[in-house]
């Protein structure tokens, strides 16, 4: 896949490191800065166009002519929308991304149709991971919440206390906890190690455990991970950024919701766009801030501004004075590792929260969605299962005689409006929705392979 | 530095090269010449020692750092040129000294060309035809080749590519994938061999001399089959054949390959320093024909206007075929020759010397100087074409250029010290530093007549230019080594 990223910001260099580490892709990234350009190639193979992104030639010299996918990510949206507009209209590229940061594009949808703005996809890195956010906050005690087949099916990261009612135990009496309701573990992770449990595989204390089940019935399944935690109520958003007011807008009808903001004037705008949160002028590492609103009492704190080093640093003061969950968004992968897991609850990275959506257009096969785990080394999947018995490897087969690479698991199929959890005898029927997960992304290129539909059926 | 990474990496290369050894056995065995035993004894001790430095190591997987990328090219031209060396050293016919031996091999791959051997015309068609192939794969870079068919080293593959091509600016890549950059360079070059080969056999000479001399045009080596080079052939078609192959190899081959896959030639002639090539080729020839019609009457003007036009063009691009022995031309045409390979051909192309761009890049500055002493307070970036080169290319240019004048002064002391006169001294330096081959003097023909010493001191030369200097320089530096 010859694949055109426009911009080397923080979002285009991390899109391009995980496009240009799959083989069969061939990445050029294209940005003004040339040094810029210039350390991104010492790191990736890929190639560099200077130059700006909405320019043709530009764009011809970056060899839009023959991709197939432009990948629009600089950090104005109008650029993003001329290059996609001229990616068409010069070059006739099959698919356009782009990023539009801002609500007001984003929400005239009429406008990006073929015979105006033409974009196939828009994303809006803000708004993915405000939503992620959003999710975690909504499942309490959860590190990873990830929707399927429209929010019907979702897969759930939790760590494993001695609370949890199957720790300690071997998954197969799952069924006797909780009889009533369908669900599966779909992978463990132990001392940063995966394995594809099995039904005598036994749940220990801090265990990372990943499991998919209804939307419904997602409360009971964390219950057997870990002690229920309350349903949050007090929220403090450090930084009033996009993501951050995002974030308060959503929250603020169903949670107490404090906004810190360091700029005044800043903070004045925010405080007329928002109705019930409360939007405080300070800075979020001020202990005495912190102290005189409460922390003590705050279910979640997230540090959210533009700065990661400030996020860590205020979140850990307010996880020591008393703050009750802490998350902080953090785009250096290396500062992830420093952080999780001692102090601060729950890292939230931009880059793979936003991975996620454009590598499900760069895969073959039809797939629906990807969402990329673990710092990218795990994938979660949905894919559509096409043609019939002799032309497809999965459909009219059962799971367990679908030959799966190592380390891979159908966790789940939805078909039409229902979800079947799997069993190593559910039968895949065509246009099933199958949810995979990968628990070793390199061997994406044979799952690849299983979902494409053989010559015979064409 | 990752010492794993770069041992696995040099046994893979080696038992790769090992691989060439085998096209001289079935050309040994197709004209029964009775000399394979040294190729099969070459092929066997190359590929044992590839596989006994790869096995202790086979299963690292750590990235090729910067760093490491230097020491695999400068280890792997050094270890190869040994290697390289074997089948020469074990063939009883030609009984070489090891000196010789490395000489000749090093000399081959480098692409200069200089050669300790005489009687050409009668030894074994297999090692004709290997030290032809060695100047084939030292031209495109025997690292480019690896890069393009050994997949797994990935980004590490930029850094060695890096390490290895020729030129200032080194970080252009022709597509996405260093594999399929390199790959491309060589189909170019594939394809330019094979119309060069046939183009030979179509001026007349046999499909061997063809293909072996195909070998050293496009690589600029100049090595031949024949005592005589190119005088051999004496035919004004194959050395118009020779004339046009030689130019067309001195070009950047980033632009043939945008020539190819574009279908336009708009690429040549807007690329400021093909523009500089072909004008410095064009008035070099048009001197050194004017010269020769001056001092020699216009007696044979067709014979002298091939000759003249053949002779500027292979050594300027640093080739060194002959067709008349140039240094006893009358006047100062032998010394411009021999200035004329320290300009080369272009960066990116099978040419030695100091490349074209860098001579460019330099011109433009002294013209800025003088711009400056006129307008002080006017703002003057050095550009090419429409675009403005970095300073920092600048700075490395200059670099370069100093580094270079100090190697060249310091071997053309240690040559003179081992007994040479000064103008075969000098020029035996500047056809080893430029990658040229024929000197003047007493290294006209052949450097045989030279002492041990001034040999290994060649080798050094030729290995220097060919890794433009820095590559082998920064091994020296106490900075590369401190952790």
């Amino acid at each position: 896949m010859k694949i055109l990223i426009l911009g080397a910001g923080q979002v285009g260099s991390s899109a391009a490191y995980h496009l240009s580490r799959e083989e069969a892709n061939e990445v050029t990234v294209v940005d003004m800065r040339p040094d810029v350009l210039r350390e991104l190639q010492d790191r990736l193979d890929i190639r560099t166009v200077v130059g700006h992104a909405a320019y043709p030639d530009v764009l011809e010299r970056a060899g839009a002519g023959d991709a197939d996918i432009v990948v629009a990510l600089t950090n104005s949206d109008e650029t993003n929308m001329v290059a996609c507009q001229i990616a068409y209209t010069n070059f006739r590229t099959p698919t356009k991304i782009a990023r539009i940061r801002s609500a007001e594009y984003m929400n005239a949808h009429q406008l990006f149709t073929q015979d105006a703005i033409p974009i196939d996809v828009r994303i809006s890195p803000e708004q993915l991971v405000c939503s992620h956010i959003e999710q975690l906050i909504l499942y309490p005690g959860s590190s990873q919440v990830l929707d399927f087949a429209e929010g019907r099916v979702r897969l759930v990261g939790a760590k494993a206390d001695r609370d949890g009612l199957l720790v300690g135990q071997r998954i197969a009496t799952l069924k006797d906890h909780i009889p009533n309701t369908e669900g599966r573990i779909a992978a463990i992770y132990r001392d940063g190690k995966a394995m594809l449990p099995k039904g005598d595989t036994v749940i220990q204390e801090g265990d990372e455990v990943f499991f998919i089940a209804d939307r419904k019935d997602i409360r009971v399944f964390m219950s057997e991970m870990r002690r229920l935690e309350d349903p949050v109520r007090r929220v403090v958003i450090a930084g009033g950024g996009n993501i951050g007011v995002r974030l308060a807008l959503a929250l603020e009808q169903t949670n107490q919701v404090k906004l810190i903001e360091r700029d005044p004037v800043r903070a004045r705008l925010i405080s007329e766009k928002l109705n019930k949160a409360i939007v405080l002028v300070g800075d979020a590492a001020d202990e005495e801030l912190l102290l005189e609103e409460n922390i003590d009492n705050i279910d979640v704190f997230c540090g959210l501004t533009n700065s990661e080093e400030a996020n860590i640093l205020s979140s850990m003061l307010a996880k020591r004075l008393g703050a009750h969950k802490v998350m902080a968004l953090i785009n250096r992968a290396s500062y992830v590792d420093l952080v999780e897991s001692s102090t601060i609850d729950i890292a939230i990275s931009p880059q793979q929260v936003t991975n996620g959506s454009l590598l499900a257009h760069v895969r073959r096969g039809d797939v629906v969605k990807v969402h990329s785990l673990r710092r990218g080394a795990a994938e979660a999947m949905e894919a559509i299962a096409h043609g019939d018995k002799d032309s497809s490897k999965v459909v009219g087969r059962k799971i367990e005689d679908i030959e799966l690479p190592k380390g891979t698991a159908i966790v789940a199929v939805v078909r039409g409006d229902q979800v079947i959890i799997a069993h190593h005898d559910t039968v895949i029927e065509s246009e099933d929705h199958v949810i995979l997960f990968m628990t070793d992304r390199r061997k994406i290129e044979h799952l690849e392979s299983l979902f494409q539909v053989g010559v015979s059926f064409v | 530095m990752n010492w794993t990474v770069v041992q696995r990496i040099l046994g893979l290369l080696l038992m790769m090269f090992s691989l060439t050894m085998l096209p001289p056995i079935a050309f040994s065995i197709y004209y029964d010449d009775h000399s394979w035993l040294p190729f099969v004894e070459g092929f066997g001790l190359t590929l044992v020692s590839g596989i006994l430095i790869w096995l202790p190591v086979h299963r690292s997987r750590k990235d090729l750092r910067l760093r490491d990328g230097f020491l695999v090219v400068a280890a792997f031209w050094t270890v190869l040129g040994a290697f390289g060396a074997a089948p020469l050293y074990f063939a009883d016919g030609l009984s070489l000294s090891i000196t010789d031996a490395v000489f000749e091999s090093i000399s081959g791959l480098t692409t200069t060309g200089a050669t300790i051997l005489t009687g050409l015309d009668h030894l074994p068609v297999s090692i004709l035809y290997y030290r032809q192939q060695l100047q084939w794969l030292g031209g495109m870079g025997i690292i480019v080749l690896a890069v393009a068919v050994l997949p797994m080293l990935g980004v590490g593959g930029m850094q060695l590519y890096r390490a290895e091509a020729p030129g200032p600016v080194k970080d252009t890549k022709l597509t996405p994938r260093i594999t399929q950059t390199a790959k491309a360079l060589w189909y170019v070059y594939l394809a330019f061999t094979i119309a060069c080969m046939v183009s030979y056999r179509l001026a007349g000479m046999g499909w061997f001399d063809a293909l072996c001399h195909a070998f050293s045009t496009v690589a600029i080596g100049g090595f031949s089959t024949h005592d005589a080079s190119m005088a051999y052939f004496d035919s004004g078609i194959v050395d118009c054949v020779a004339i046009v192959f030689m130019f067309v190899a001195g070009i950047n081959f980033s632009l043939h390959f945008f020539a190819w896959r574009y279908v336009s030639v708009k690429h040549y002639l807007q690329d400021p320093e093909f523009r500089a090539y072909a004008f410095m080729l064009l008035s070099l020839s048009a001197v050194v024909v004017f010269s020769l019609y001056h001092y020699r009457g216009l007696n044979n003007p067709d014979q002298t206007l091939i000759n003249g036009v053949f002779q500027a063009v292979s050594i300027a691009t640093t080739t060194g075929f002959t067709t008349e022995n140039f240094a006893l031309w009358p006047g100062a045409l032998p010394v411009l020759l021999i200035f004329a390979s320290f300009i080369g051909g272009s960066a990116g192309s099978t040419a030695g010397g100091i490349k074209v761009i860098r001579w460019l890049l330099i011109y433009k500055q002294g013209a800025r100087e003088v711009v400056r002493l006129i307008h002080p307070n006017a703002e003057i970036p050095v550009k090419l074409g429409n675009s403005v080169i970095p300073p920092r290319v600048v700075d490395a240019v200059w670099g370069f250029f100093s580094v270079y004048i100090v190697v060249f002064g310091v071997m053309l002391l240690v040559m003179m010290s081992t007994g040479l006169d000064q103008v075969t001294a000098f020029s035996a330096v500047a056809a080893t530093l430029n990658n040229l081959g024929p000197g003047l003097g007493d290294v006209t023909s052949g450097f045989m007549s030279l002492s041990d010493t001034a040999k290994w001191v060649s080798v050094v030369g030729m290995l220097l230019g060919r890794l433009e200097i820095f590559t082998l320089l920064v091994l020296i530096t106490p900075t590369f080594w401190r952790h």
